[in-house]
């Protein structure tokens, strides 16, 4: 990253002064929740302290409100996104959200291509806000998407490729708000970072601006344990197209999560703690306490994506 | 002998093939042939013999949870797909939304 473009995003983030009142503004400065039962339940050493960011306070129900904030605003200062054109990207669900629903209150048309077995609460979510939906094959999952959204970009010169997992203006939001939120609310004493992958962004932009305030917050990042899993929104990244964003050498570890453990863990949260989660939150919370584990202090603070309400048609809540 | 489709994560379990022909009668006796021939898959597909939560099997667009189960009946031109739910998806054909497709495959929701 230049020092340029981190400006550029900074003033894009200001040139506009949100009316208080209005949808955008309430867009991050989410809940930092104690998971204290489940530090009990994990049986964590007394000076552990689990912490989690609650994403789904944002207006679009997700941590993805962030990134397409940010990407929409940097876009429209740089003359990329004006009056009239249409908002391209490939999601698998959150951004999808958050792009529609910014788009409209901004006054965009919002087009998106995901993976044919998104579920249907997301797809009836993202028409309900008046989003075009482009559906790829499931068998190819979210690379397919990718790869759709690239294809269409360049046959529609009018269409602005938001373009997620490339753009700095997505791990620019966490650089910008959700570290320095995470710092103030832990009143610096954050020692371990943890977030799971998915095009990266909250994982890079969080980890690099907390590394500047503390250098010696180690940082987790969690991903599936295997190409073929269940945990939403989150990438294997050796198997995947990755993202331009990512820079493997910034984790200080990484760690692999199982699905089934994921889905125990969300059981555990609704019935321990009522936090009824998401399933990439409930991944975020093992990776959580598998490294919690080897602590006998410290204070662990991760990032909870969405909550579960998404998730209901899933099999795994009754088991 | 009744195709299956094997999802892009899984191919490199699966010979790099997108689909294989197996023999069966049903779908839990031909995805079992499948983990047969192909022994790394099965721990991605199976777990303590059943098929694990978020792996969805469509017969021919249709989820066999809502067919007869592993125990649906599968004919010579079948296709089986393997799908991963990742949030329980599956779409309906004559969907009320009418979204675009690509690449042809689908699934029939519920």
């Amino acid at each position: 990253m230049t020092l340029q473009t981190l400006e550029k995003s900074v003033s894009a983030f200001n040139a506009h002064s949100l009316s208080r009142n209005s949808l955008e503004a309430q867009v991050g400065n989410t809940p930092l929740l104690r998971l204290e039962k489940i530090e009990r339940d994990a049986g964590l050493a007394p000076g552990v302290a689990l912490y989690g960011k609650a994403e789904w306070f944002n207006p679009s129900g997700s941590v993805k409100d962030r990134a397409a904030l940010n990407i929409i605003r940097t876009a429209e200062w740089s003359g990329k996104l004006r009056p009239g054109m249409t908002l391209l990207d490939s999601t698998s669900g959150n951004m999808g959200i958050a792009y529609a629903m910014l788009g409209t209150v901004r006054g965009y048309h919002v087009k998106l291509a995901l993976p044919g077995n998104a579920s249907p609460e997301r797809i009836d979510i993202l028409r309900t806000y008046g989003a075009e939906l482009v559906l790829t094959d499931p068998l190819e999952g979210s690379d397919g998407a990718i790869q759709e959204a690239r294809r269409l970009a360049q046959e529609n010169p009018n269409y602005f490729y938001a373009n997620q997992y490339n753009n700095p203006a997505n791990w620019l939001a966490h650089y910008h708000t959700t570290a320095n939120e995470i710092w103030r609310q832990s009143e610096g004493k954050i020692t371990h970072f943890v977030a799971g992958l998915g095009t990266s962004g909250t994982f890079m932009g969080t980890t690099r601006r907390l590394k500047e305030l503390d250098p010696r917050i180690e940082t987790v990042a969690m991903q599936p344990d295997s190409p073929f899993n269940g945990l939403e929104g989150l990438k294997h990244m050796p198997s995947a197209i990755p993202p331009g964003i990512y820079d493997p050498q910034l984790p200080d570890i990484i760690h692999a999560v199982r699905t089934e453990d994921a889905h125990e863990m969300a059981r555990r949260l609704a019935r321990l703690e009522g936090l009824f989660l998401g399933i990439s939150a409930a991944a975020a919370v093992v990776a959580c306490i598998d490294l919690a584990r080897e602590l006998n202090e410290g204070v662990v603070v991760t990032v909870l994506p969405d909550n579960g309400f998404k998730y209901l048609r899933e099999r795994f809540w009754k088991e | 002998m009744p195709t299956i489709r094997i999802p892009t994560p899984l191919r490199q379990y699966a010979g790099d093939q997108s689909a294989v022909s197996v023999e069966g009668h049903t779908a839990g006796d031909a995805l079992d042939r499948l983990a047969q021939s192909y022994p790394e898959l099965r721990q991605h597909l199976f777990e303590n013999g059943k098929l694990r939560s978020f792996v969805n099997i469509y017969l021919n667009e249709e989820d066999i949870r809502y067919l007869d189960g592993p125990e649906t009946e599968v004919k010579e031109d079948d296709t089986l797909m393997i799908i991963p739910s990742i949030a329980g998806g599956c779409l309906l054909e004559d969907d009320p939304w009418n979204v675009k497709r690509v690449n042809g495959a689908s699934i029939t929701r519920r």
